[in-house]
């Protein structure tokens, strides 16, 4: 039973890396908004399984907890600020 | 019950695979939040429930604690994601993002 966290452990942060593409790439500002707020909500997951492997859940549950809401504060405050700059994300000359 | 635990992991992984593939393939902003929005809630559900089935396996008042934490996590996650996407979609259209169309055309 260890060994499926292990190989679903592995799988998730291999699966991380396909938005850290729209992260560091991304068009405009909101999708390496997007990118972060998929890498955060599976990171929420890898936690407790790396609290699995290491048998210690009771400790590793708090910060996946604590990880969870930093990454809601962080994308409501990071989509806050960017909405007012207007003209960031058009790219034709005319405007 | 090992091999229910396996299923719900594994269907919540397949759930987070679409979400990503989601976002990296997908045309327009608005159309990446669709995956971002559901299928990460979903993949989270699946094998946060997984994982809590696995805790109570060997039951007692501390795995049951550590239990009753996952479900709130959970619980927590299907309030905030859909509010973080409404955020980002309000952010987009404040700031004049125009939607995908099939033509390049508005």
């Amino acid at each position: 039973m260890d060994s499926v966290f292990y190989y679903s452990g592995f799988y998730l942060a291999l699966i991380m890396l396909l938005p850290l593409y729209r992260a560091i790439f991304g068009p405009t500002v909101l999708d390496r908004l997007i990118g972060v707020n998929a890498i955060g909500s599976k990171t929420t997951v890898l936690l407790i399984i790396v609290g699995l492997i290491y048998g210690r859940v009771d400790m590793f549950v708090d910060i996946a907890l604590a990880y969870a809401l930093l990454n809601f504060i962080a994308v409501l405050a990071a989509s806050r600020y960017f909405q007012k700059k207007k003209g960031l994300y058009e790219k034709n000359p005319s405007d | 019950m090992n091999y229910v635990i396996i299923f719900l992991l594994i269907s919540g992984l397949v759930f987070f695979t679409g979400g990503s593939i989601g976002i990296l393939r997908l045309p327009d902003f608005y159309t990446r939040l669709h995956p971002a929005g559901k299928l990460d809630t979903a993949g989270q559900f699946f094998t946060m429930s997984a994982i809590a089935l696995f805790v109570l396996q060997d039951f007692s008042l501390a795995n049951f604690l550590t239990a009753t934490k996952i479900v709130l996590i959970v619980i927590f996650v299907y309030i905030t994601s859909p509010t973080a996407t409404h955020a980002i979609v309000d952010a987009g259209m404040r700031a004049g993002l125009k939607p995908w169309t099939k033509e390049g055309q508005l």
